[in-house]
């Protein structure tokens, strides 16, 4: 029966979550829960299908089986009379507000500048009145270190800066859940420690909850509560960082370890 | 009579036919620009449609494309001033009917321009609207569009001045616009001097002036982007410094 099975009702839940793209299948019987305000980060070989559970989750994805509860509510699908059956696009709109999403590649907009990025959701969707975006836009800009950024153009800042923006825009919607896909992937490495200390900030002075696909395995260590490692489609291997990154059980675990840990 | 006479009746023809030819000109031109103003809004909502994973609304949009891009804009100013009155449906004017098989023609081969531009738009800027929760009309209104607008520039350029001078069958329907009156003043002097000098000149600087507005049109919508210089920074005599403009991708 796909209902929320924890008592205390998970943010995340997953039950029998199949992917697929043609005969191509990403992801089988995945079952996982994520409590509110834990940070899980998903570990694994590229093509693992680590971004495409969160791809799920925002909905980019169509999933082609099972079920996604968030808030203990379905987010895509649900069972009626022993069938899927589509929940209405009002319903899922609801609960994907609550949730907001940092891109590998930045994806600001670049017809506004940075501040418009920034208030153009939390004004139009959330209907919050321009003066009350606007100083929440500011503080956030000062909290990820742009507070001068403001009116400047998307494309005349670097890599680290736009994905600073790109931060504080999700954070702008308020999300109960922040999906942070290879935020870090895409930038110079210099500007890499900048951008996960800013993270490490959300995470040490809010309660959102987040899951994380990351090739930075410090950055894992210190912020996640859970580190699950997928291969194939499948999640081999999960515990606490510790326990996954000092003393992995599985033969694949450590393989991939060492190599991700040998090119850092 | 030689050469040089026969010039200097031409010119004292246009004299004296001027006025009519400045009439025949200026009714190109209001045809030119109404029937692009028609064109570009049918180009917008079929291109939206044919855009749309809906079929409901691609199918239509496909067929209606399909079918004005199919059948020539003879055809179709024949159909809208001589058919349809047959089943009951009269315009007013003859202007009228021209814009509107202007519009539609021009539309149909507009609204490929804007479904491919639409599709252009980087995936990641959809995938960032879904992430924001943005509504449909929402996403494409403030964020894909704008972003379209600046890559259809070109094609929706090529297709304005094909519209003008596709104008130049409207005479067929009592239109006295500028190839009309060029044929008029033809049978005072000759074709030579009437169509290959008046009428290519005239046509020509028109079409001048269109491209040169969809350029300066073009350069605004990508200074928007953060591309290139800004449309005041083109213009002006003063010498273009490229470091005052915004720089992509500036370094860290």
């Amino acid at each position: 029966m796909p209902t929320p099975t924890d008592p205390e009702v998970p943010v995340i839940e997953f039950v029998d979550v199949e992917k697929r793209f043609g005969d191509n299948i990403v992801l089988k019987d995945l079952n996982f829960s994520v409590r509110r305000g834990e940070r899980v980060t998903l570990i694994g070989p590229s093509g693992s299908g680590k971004t495409t559970i969160l791809r799920l989750v925002m909905t980019l994805e169509e999933l082609t089986g099972g079920y996604i509860f968030v808030d203990g509510e379905p987010l895509t699908h649900r069972e009626k009379d022993g069938k899927r059956v589509a929940v209405s696009p009002k319903e899922q709109k609801k609960l994907r507000t609550r949730i907001g999403m940092v891109f590998q590649q930045f994806n600001l907009f670049p017809n506004m500048t940075v501040l418009e990025n920034i208030v153009e959701a939390p004004i139009h969707v959330l209907g919050q009145s321009k003066a009350e975006a606007t100083a929440k836009a500011h503080s956030l800009l000062e909290q990820v270190g742009l507070p001068d950024k403001a009116d400047q153009h998307p494309l005349s800042l670097s890599g680290g800066q736009q994905q600073r923006v790109a931060i504080a825009r999700a954070l702008a919607m308020d999300p109960e859940i922040l999906l942070l896909d290879e935020v870090t992937s895409a930038l110079d490495p210099e500007v890499v420690g900048d951008v996960l200390n800013i993270l490490r900030k959300v995470a040490d002075t809010t309660n959102v909850t987040m899951l994380i696909v990351t090739h930075e395995m410090s950055f894992a260590r210190d912020v996640s509560h859970k580190v699950m490692m997928f291969d194939g489609g499948r999640v081999i291997e999960e515990g606490s960082p510790e326990k996954i990154f000092s003393d992995p059980s599985q033969e694949r675990t450590k393989q991939f370890l060492s190599a991700v840990l040998r090119d850092a | 009579m030689d050469w040089l006479d026969q010039q200097q009746q031409n010119f004292d023809s246009l004299q004296n036919f001027g006025p009519r030819l400045w009439d025949g000109f200026l009714l190109t031109v209001q045809l030119t620009l109404v029937g692009a103003a028609m064109a570009f809004v049918i180009a917008v909502i079929l291109g939206l449609m044919a855009g749309s994973p809906n079929l409901w609304l691609r199918g239509p949009a496909r067929i209606i494309i399909e079918f004005f891009r199919g059948t020539s804009l003879l055809v179709q100013l024949f159909w809208v001033y001589y058919v349809l009155p047959l089943f009951g449906l009269t315009l007013e004017s003859a202007f009228t009917v021209g814009v509107i098989a202007l519009g539609v023609n021009y539309g149909a081969y507009g609204a490929e321009a804007v479904r491919a531009s639409l599709t252009s738009v980087a995936s990641g800027q959809w995938e960032a609207t879904v992430a924001l929760s943005m509504s449909w009309t929402h996403k494409i209104r403030r964020v894909i569009f704008p972003q379209a607008w600046a890559l259809m520039i070109p094609s929706l350029a090529n297709l304005l001045v094909h519209l003008m001078k596709g104008s130049a069958i409207v005479y067929i329907v009592g239109l006295n616009d500028f190839n009309f009156e060029l044929d008029q003043f033809r049978r005072v002097t000759s074709a030579w001097f009437s169509y290959a000098f008046v009428g290519l000149i005239g046509y020509f600087a028109f079409a001048l002036v269109l491209t040169q507005g969809m350029r300066l049109l073009e350069v605004r919508a990508k200074h928007r982007l953060g591309q290139g210089l800004s449309l005041r920074e083109i213009l002006s005599p003063a010498p273009k410094v490229p470091t005052s403009g915004v720089q992509p991708g500036g370094a860290s």
